[in-house]
């Protein structure tokens, strides 16, 4: 159990280092703002990494989220703006879209038996093309809600605000936790990738539905990249086809430097907050800075992310000492499926 | 295990003191005399925005103003990042490159409630007009304007033009076309005989210039007009492969002044150029100076470029970094 939650450790210390470092030359890190700036710039990217969370901890990948970010905001901004919807028909409208969009990717991924990379990427490229078919522009979205929402958020004494869509992060992300570690869903996906990773693991698989599992974790994907979309286009009060760009590998680096195995069976969903806000942390500090090149933001992903894959490669390669370890946990596992797996 | 978890430690401090050299080399610049302004660009795409950015650097440095730069990689949510550490900084003025026109009612409304004066530069944006100090921008007319003045000077006031037109609806286009016939109006004996969309690309710069050299006798036109000088460029190709001399046979006009076209210039193919003006920090620094000072502004600062001709062509294409 304790190298398992190696990762998530080295993740912390590599934050709260980035952060003192940052806080020792600018002091505004310390204020409220810079904080609270962290999980309202970063709302849209902790929400799809959230989602990105589940598929990878299931064995997956999703590509297709920086589209789906990028369709959801062009078609909030044409159901608001041309059709007259009020922004929450449009956003349940585009919920019920994008979850529709996760599970037939799910589905095919599953009945096909065609890798996930390949099927989000067409996924990527539909949902991308059909955001341009919609609008090739930018489209302001002018509506009492959007500015009822914008006006929404509470004012610390040192002048940080905390948003809506800041909060509305944080709540994605406990609900996410509490799918992962205390649902029958959640222990299903730890149980589907962990087989992945050996034919001894597929002991866990006992009782589990790997093709609902399978279709309701890229469903959830789908879900949280659309409420990720709505998000974005309230950030900026408008939808844009070009939205977004590569926001899926911001939130796969965000999943890997949180401790969660590409491989699939081991990750947690708080690590891959902390992952988020470690590269808010590094974009801020390059912001206050004013002279660095804003790309050494990727030089410093990119430092940590290749930290952490050795860190998993090592800590996989002994697989010895880790099964062992996990043997109590695994058989435990075992046992409640096999329980679940009866009728009430 | 144990050799393990040092090994991992130990790689993990490597990259811990990795990035704080790179934090703390930087740690002097921030001290600097004057106002701190911080400056959200668009990105590094062109050869012209990177001109654009360096001119603003060398505009702060030469009036000791401490410039806090970011590149947005041409992605709106950066710079709305990046507005926001500003305004958490407490800078004393920021300038805005937008990358859209829309979405930024939030953020600069967060920079207004701070009291940070906001000076949008060259793309404009959808936000109420309160919410920022005034837009610093090239003057696309008198672009158009300054063009068709030098070709009534050099065909004294006779000659048939054909048009190579900008992105159809995209404001360079339509307001460096208002200002060019604003000018040529005034003469009865120059009119624009073809005028059709290049989409402001060399590929269809050269398309369009083939279909008007297959249409319209080469000997009766008098010159071409881009409303940019890479579809000139294209232009130029069509011309030269339908054994017409540039430059000579067909006079050319046209807007950027980019580093191809001064060596186009010096190849002897096109007459002139009038310059998109990357000059806009002054006038912007200006802005929020007076802004901080509680001048009131006018809404727009236009800038305007000079017009640029062969006499200075060597020069000008190895002060633009051409090669």
């Amino acid at each position: 159990m304790r190298s398992r939650a190696f990762p998530l450790i080295a993740t912390f210390v590599v934050f709260v280092a980035l952060y003192l470092i940052g806080y020792q030359r600018f002091p505004a890190f310390g204020t409220t703002r810079v904080i609270a700036n962290f999980l309202t710039d970063k709302s849209f990217l902790g929400i799809a990494a959230v989602g990105m969370t589940f598929v990878i901890i299931a064995g997956g990948i999703d590509l297709s989220v920086g589209s789906v970010v990028a369709f959801t905001g062009v078609f909030c901004a044409l159901a608001i703006g041309r059709l007259g919807m009020h922004p929450l028909v449009a956003f349940a409208v585009i919920l019920l879209i994008g979850a529709a969009f996760g599970a037939i990717m799910g589905a095919v991924i599953h009945f096909y038996k065609i890798p996930a990379f390949i099927v989000t990427l067409a996924g990527m490229f539909l949902a991308r093309g059909g955001a341009f078919v919609l609008s090739q522009e930018s489209l302001p979205i002018e509506h009492s809600f959007y500015e009822l929402i914008g006006d929404l958020y509470y004012v610390f004494p040192d002048r940080g605000r905390l948003t809506f869509v800041a909060v509305l992060f944080v709540v994605v992300l406990v609900v996410g936790i509490v799918i992962a570690h205390f649902t029958r869903f959640g222990r299903n996906i730890y149980a589907m990738g962990g087989s992945r990773e050996s034919a001894a693991n597929a002991a866990l698989l006992l009782g589990v539905p790997i093709g609902r599992t399978t279709i309701m974790v890229y469903t959830l994907s789908a879900v949280l990249a659309t409420l990720s979309g709505i998000v974005y286009s309230l950030y900026t009060s408008s939808g844009y086809p070009r939205a977004a760009v590569g926001l899926e590998l911001d939130a796969i680096a965000a999943v890997v430097t949180g401790g969660t195995l590409l491989t699939g069976g081991v990750g947690f969903v708080a690590g891959t907050f902390v992952g988020v806000m470690i590269q808010g942390v590094i974009q801020t500090y390059i912001n206050f800075d004013g002279t660095l090149n804003s790309w050494w933001t990727k030089i410093v992903i990119g430092l940590l992310l290749f930290l952490f894959i050795i860190i998993q490669k090592v800590l996989t390669s002994y697989r010895g000492t880790f099964t062992f370890r996990l043997i109590p946990g695994l058989s435990r596992r075992a046992a409640e499926s096999k329980t679940s797996a009866s009728p009430p | 295990m144990r050799s393990h978890k040092l090994f991992l430690s130990a790689l993990l401090v490597l990259v811990l003191a990795f990035t704080s050299v790179l934090f703390v080399a930087h740690a002097q610049d921030a001290s600097g005399a004057g106002l701190t302004i911080g400056f959200a660009q668009v990105g590094s795409e062109s050869a012209w925005r990177t001109a654009f950015s360096d001119a603003v650097k060398a505009e702060a440095e030469a009036r000791g103003i401490n410039l806090l730069f970011s590149d947005g990689q041409q992605k709106q949510e950066n710079q709305i990042a990046a507005l926001r550490s500003f305004i958490a900084q407490g800078v004393d003025g920021i300038i805005l490159a937008p990358v859209v026109e829309t979405g930024w009612d939030d953020v600069l409304q967060e920079a207004a409630d701070n009291s940070i004066p906001v000076v949008v530069v060259d793309r404009n944006v959808t936000a109420d007009e309160s919410l920022f100090v005034t837009r610093v921008s090239s003057d696309f007319v008198h672009e158009g304007r300054l063009a068709a003045a030098w070709l009534v000077q050099a065909t004294a006031g006779k000659c048939d033009i054909v048009e190579l037109q900008g992105t159809v609806g995209s404001s360079a286009a339509l307001d460096r076309q208002q200002g060019f016939n604003e000018v040529i109006a005034l003469f009865t004996d120059m009119q624009i005989i073809a005028s059709q969309s290049g989409d402001f690309t060399r590929t269809n710069g050269k398309e369009v210039m083939e279909s008007f050299l297959n249409s319209i006798d080469p000997a009766t036109i008098c010159a071409v007009w881009a409303h940019n000088d890479d579809m000139l460029i294209g232009a130029i190709e069509a011309m030269k492969e339908a054994g017409i001399d540039p430059g000579q046979d067909i006079l050319t006009i046209s807007v950027d002044a980019i580093p191809d076209i001064f060596k186009a210039m010096m190849d002897g193919d096109a007459n002139a150029t009038v310059e998109l003006s990357p000059n806009m920090g002054g006038p912007a620094f200006d802005a929020i100076v007076a802004a901080i000072n509680g001048e009131t502004l006018p809404r727009w600062i236009p800038v305007a470029g000079g017009i640029y001709f062969p006499d200075t062509a060597a020069e000008e294409y190895a002060r633009r970094g051409g090669q």
